[in-house]
């Protein structure tokens, strides 16, 4: 990504949007905009590898259930860790392992990264949807760890009380910086093989790009940041257990991603804030309801019912997803000057 | 582990297999015509055992009777969702056509949900189910000996249908190349119909041995078995009719058998299908029946 004028803009714009949110949103908002920039960190990178470099993964869910739990105990003290196993006794090197939030989060995403490099060579045998369920099985593998190994994870109880040591600034500030990465790798050489790769990817082997080699680059970086992403969500839950890194999870991040436009990261943000935020805003149907005067019962799912409906309605309509493959900055130019 | 054990685990991973292949089926055919992972098939399989639990607690009616309506609502939800949800997407990106998918699966989640309320229903299982059948140190249940019957049964219908009769012909075509075949005066539209009408009376059937094995309902009860349904179609060779119902008993029993010998690691079972999913992707990368898809299916 060349540094240019529209880049700065942007950058400096939502850094402001960031700086004066917590003097706008109430405690409620607040929650939702952490939220939202945590799932922008998960969409950012996982739209990386499925919408940049074509490679149709679904298991993002594992990723950030490493980043969860590798999150969750190194910030959870020793003493803490005596009480809250309750299953199994924890293993010597769980109860050890404790440190402070920087180095956690880096080897939330070191860990996903290095498990994600691991599994590209089975993983990127197979192609297209054999690709789809391979990963599929392997996010629901790791999730059947995360239940089994209650010396490590504490089973399917899940671990609680994480100390919540960030704030807007921490989720914010991160989201911000993974992408400007992301866009930094989608403009650099390795970006333009990646969308080769995605393009026609016996075209991009033949003209000498190692394409194995890309995807793997793809893969483990998008996995690196999704486990960070898992490490705070973890610390903004301050409760995880196995149960939250089901498909869903993986469902929604694949419904961001293609309802903003596959490839596009500002799609990826938009997609976000549409699902995160608008799944949140139809909150109130849930509750009992007064439609013209006549006073409904609370129906716990009916917000899912429409959201799926809504789901549905705009893949049928808009079906390249939002902002197809453009950029925000493609549409809206300051000085309209070209990079 | 003696021998009369032995047989009744094979016969119990058979039987569960049965209900998986009975699933598969359905991904199977929907996956060779159109190309889809219809992640809403397994719902359809949910919509089923609700259909017919609800027949036979509101309206009363016998289990028979229930099973039939049970059918019908799962077949009209079946092609319900291909005409609103997947037919306007035929020519459209194929990752348009799984959120789409992934959306209608949520909706008859929820919509199950939010109809029947959140808490699980305890299925009314007939009496003539219930007697245990001794054999030896071997126990059976009628059920366990029904279901692979059934399925083969079923599964020797379906194999008339593809290969005897003239929709059998075009449904065979249509996964050939369904460009060319709309273009030769087939009418697709209604052979991917009777395709969806197929799998969904299969899941029916499925939902319902389902029931009757392990006999408390939720609207999520869809989700695990789809998946495990769904990488047996895979393992057995996605596009095959033979391959899925391989599949399906290949899972059903190494489940039955990895649990029964190793019962400490019973908690691992739900990953047994991925794992060796994943082997035998490694090793043959169609599967077991796989033909390579671009020549033939079925």
């Amino acid at each position: 990504m060349t540094i240019n004028k529209n880049f700065i803009i942007y950058t400096l714009l939502s850094i402001s949007f960031l700086m004066i949110s917590p003097y706008i949103f109430e405690d409620y908002g607040m929650r939702i905009l952490n939220n939202i920039f945590i799932f922008i960190i998960l969409a950012a990178s996982y739209n990386l590898i499925n919408g940049v470099t074509g490679q149709f993964s679904l298991e993002p869910n594992g990723f950030v259930a490493i980043g969860a739990y590798v999150t969750a105990i190194c910030l959870l003290s020793e003493d803490l860790k005596w009480d809250l196993y309750q299953l199994e006794d924890p293993a010597p090197w769980v109860l050890a392992l404790n440190t402070s939030l920087v180095p956690a989060l880096l080897l939330s995403g070191v860990i996903a990264a290095f498990v994600a490099v691991c599994l590209a060579a089975p993983v990127f045998r197979v192609r297209g949807d054999y690709l789809a369920i391979v990963t599929l099985g392997f996010g629901f593998i790791i999730k059947v760890i995360a239940i089994n190994q209650p010396e490590i994870t504490n089973g399917s109880i899940g671990l609680n009380e994480i100390p919540s040591l960030i704030n807007i600034y921490w989720t914010g500030g991160l989201a911000i910086l993974t992408v400007i990465i992301m866009l930094n790798i989608v403009h650099s050489k390795y970006g333009r093989a990646m969308k080769a790769v995605r393009d026609d990817e016996d075209a991009a082997s033949a003209i000498g790009i190692n394409t194995f080699k890309i995807k793997t680059l793809a893969f483990g970086t998008s996995a690196f940041f999704e486990g960070i992403g898992g490490g705070l969500l973890a610390i903004l839950l301050t409760t995880i257990s196995p149960d939250l890194f089901t498909f869903f999870l993986t469902f929604q991040l694949l419904i961001i991603i293609v309802l903003g436009g596959l490839g596009s990261m500002t799609g990826a943000i938009i997609g976000t804030i549409l699902v995160i935020g608008g799944s949140e805003w139809l909150r109130f149907l849930d509750g009992p309801m007064n439609i013209f005067g006549f006073q409904t019962d609370a129906h716990p799912g009916l917000r899912m019912v429409v959201f799926s409906v809504i789901l549905i309605l705009v893949m049928l309509f808009a079906r390249e997803g939002i902002m197809g493959k453009k950029e925000l900055s493609d549409i809206f130019k300051f000085k309209g000057k070209k990079k | 582990m003696d021998l009369l054990t032995f047989l009744q685990q094979l016969i119990n991973g058979i039987s569960l297999g049965s209900m998986y292949a009975l699933i598969a089926i359905g991904y199977t055919m929907v996956y060779g015509v159109l190309r889809l992972i219809n992640f809403a098939h397994a719902d359809i399989m949910m919509v089923g055992a609700f259909a017919s639990f609800f027949a036979m607690d509101s309206f009363g009616i016998s289990f028979a009777l229930s099973v039939f309506f049970a059918i019908l609502i799962s077949v009209i939800v079946g092609v319900l969702t291909d005409k609103i949800a997947y037919k306007p997407l035929r020519n459209s990106p194929r990752i348009s056509l799984l959120i789409t998918a992934i959306g209608v699966s949520f909706f008859l989640e929820n919509i199950v949900n939010v109809t029947f309320g959140g808490t699980p229903k305890s299925f009314d299982i007939p009496e003539y189910f219930d007697k245990i059948i001794h054999m030896g140190s071997a126990v059976l249940t009628p059920i366990v000996i029904i279901v692979p019957i059934v399925t083969v049964l079923l599964l020797c219908v379906l194999l008339f249908i593809l290969f005897k009769t003239k929709y059998g012909v075009a449904i065979r075509a249509l996964a050939f190349d369904i460009k060319t075949v709309s273009l030769m005066g087939v009418d697709s539209n209604r052979i991917i119909m009777i395709v969806f009408i197929i799998g969904s009376s299969l899941a029916a059937i499925s939902g319902i041995f389902w029931a009757i094995s392990y006999p408390i309902l939720t609207p999520y009860m869809g989700v695990m078995i789809g998946l495990k349904a769904f990488a047996a179609a895979v393992l057995g060779g996605i596009g095959s009719v033979t391959g899925a119902v391989l599949g399906g008993f290949i899972l059903g029993f190494t489940e039955v058998i990895f649990v029964a010998f190793f019962p400490e690691f019973g908690g691992y079972k739900d990953a047994i299908a991925f794992i060796f999913l994943i082997l035998v992707l490694l090793f043959k990368p169609t599967g077991i029946m796989g033909i390579n898809f671009e020549k033939s299916r079925f």
